[in-house]
């Protein structure tokens, strides 16, 4: 089948009709670079961190977003931050690739990693506070990498914290707040997370908010960036793995279904954002290292607070 | 037809033709989650694949 909007091979077929090579990449960077300018998600003189696994979604959202802070002037630097939360067999591979792709595209690239500052790896503390919490691999490396990315891009003077989610991660991550009765976590979520502002936190933004996941591998792929394609060891123990498939399968029989969810969720999303604001409670500081918390003690914290009582 | 599979890392063959699609359905392979080359060639669900083929199936999904 040819292209809808020339005569060349088709690549992808849309709702709307089919896209070349040249039109698909054309239709995705639009798609971010409107989302980006739609939500004003960078604007002039900041300092960006592009937080970077390696993976796809973060390697086409560092380059696009530096691509669109040079085609629109706006004087920006960007860095790369990759958190290494030590998971063997994995994030090594990804690491070299991300660092290969930061020297080839000229962009400075930070790390940190979970056993530099918490002392344990994922590996080695998953099990232990897996015994005592019954927490999930997912639960302990979420909390720890959203604090690390948080304060090591604060540390490095960021304004903004740019992250690869696209619109399969928000998809499900709105699915599970109502599939858990957390609906109040979701007023988090939309292209600009997070409802309290706070000095000590550095905003976090998702250009990637309105592109699937199929179509970030397929403009991955049609670039010819070396990525791999592995997935997380530990994310089939999560919850998100199930939720995963289960919009898959939908998608697939109800075409439209993720971005339907997308577009009901941010008619929703005021007033979730009105509703968290009314028992606003001010950000508090950490008693144990002053990083920003809701309670006495961060999260992060407390997963330290477990893994020291052994 | 043979299939390189790397959503299983894994490689086998078999008498095929038809569209991408039917191959899809007969591998139970659901398409939201793939994408399909020929050649280094990206192909729609639509388009037609030959028994002399080498197709490979790559992961949409990757990370955590």
């Amino acid at each position: 089948m040819s292209c809808s909007k020339c005569s060349e091979k088709g690549v992808l077929e849309l709702q709307h009709g089919v896209l070349c090579k040249n039109h698909f990449i054309t239709y995705f960077e639009n798609k971010v670079f409107k989302t980006i300018k739609k939500f004003n998600l960078i604007g002039r003189n900041e300092n960006v961190c592009v937080a970077t696994s390696g993976g796809k979604d973060s390697l086409t959202v560092l380059y696009l977003v530096k691509k669109y802070i040079e085609k629109e002037k706006l004087q920006s630097d960007i860095f790369a931050l990759v958190v290494d939360e030590g998971i063997s067999n994995y994030r090594e591979h990804t690491i070299e690739d991300l660092e290969n792709f930061c020297k080839e595209h000229k962009v400075r690239l930070e790390s940190v990693s979970n056993k530099e500052v918490f002392g344990h790896t994922l590996e080695e503390a998953y099990p232990i506070v897996n015994k005592d919490t019954k927490k999930k691999p997912c639960n302990i490396c979420g909390v720890w990498r959203r604090y690390l990315l948080n304060k090591v891009s604060r540390d490095l003077g960021a304004t903004k914290v740019v992250t690869g989610h696209n619109l399969d991660d928000e998809a499900q991550a709105v699915m599970m707040n109502i599939f858990k009765a957390n609906t109040k976590l979701s007023a988090n979520l939309g292209p600009i997370s997070g409802v309290k502002e706070d000095t000590k936190f550095v905003q976090r933004v998702k250009p990637l908010y309105f592109c699937t996941e199929k179509e970030t591998r397929l403009y991955v792929l049609l670039k010819g960036f070396t990525v791999q394609f592995t997935e997380c060891p530990f994310s089939h123990v999560g919850y998100r793995a199930h939720m995963r498939d289960m919009l898959n399968d939908f998608e697939y029989k109800y075409k439209g279904t993720k971005q339907g969810i997308i577009n009901s969720f941010l008619q929703l999303l005021p007033m979730l954002q009105e509703k968290a604001t009314e028992n606003y409670t001010p950000i508090a500081s950490c008693e144990t290292c002053e990083e920003p918390c809701n309670g006495k003690v961060c999260n992060a914290c407390k997963i330290m607070e477990v893994l020291n009582e052994v | 037809m043979k299939i390189i599979n790397e959503v299983s890392k894994s490689t086998e063959t078999f008498p095929f033709s038809g569209s991408v699609q039917e191959l899809l359905l007969h591998l139970k392979i659901n398409p939201e989650t793939v994408l399909i080359t020929r050649n280094n060639e990206v192909l729609l669900e639509s388009e037609a694949v030959e028994d002399s083929d080498t197709i490979t199936i790559l992961s949409v999904v990757s990370g955590g």
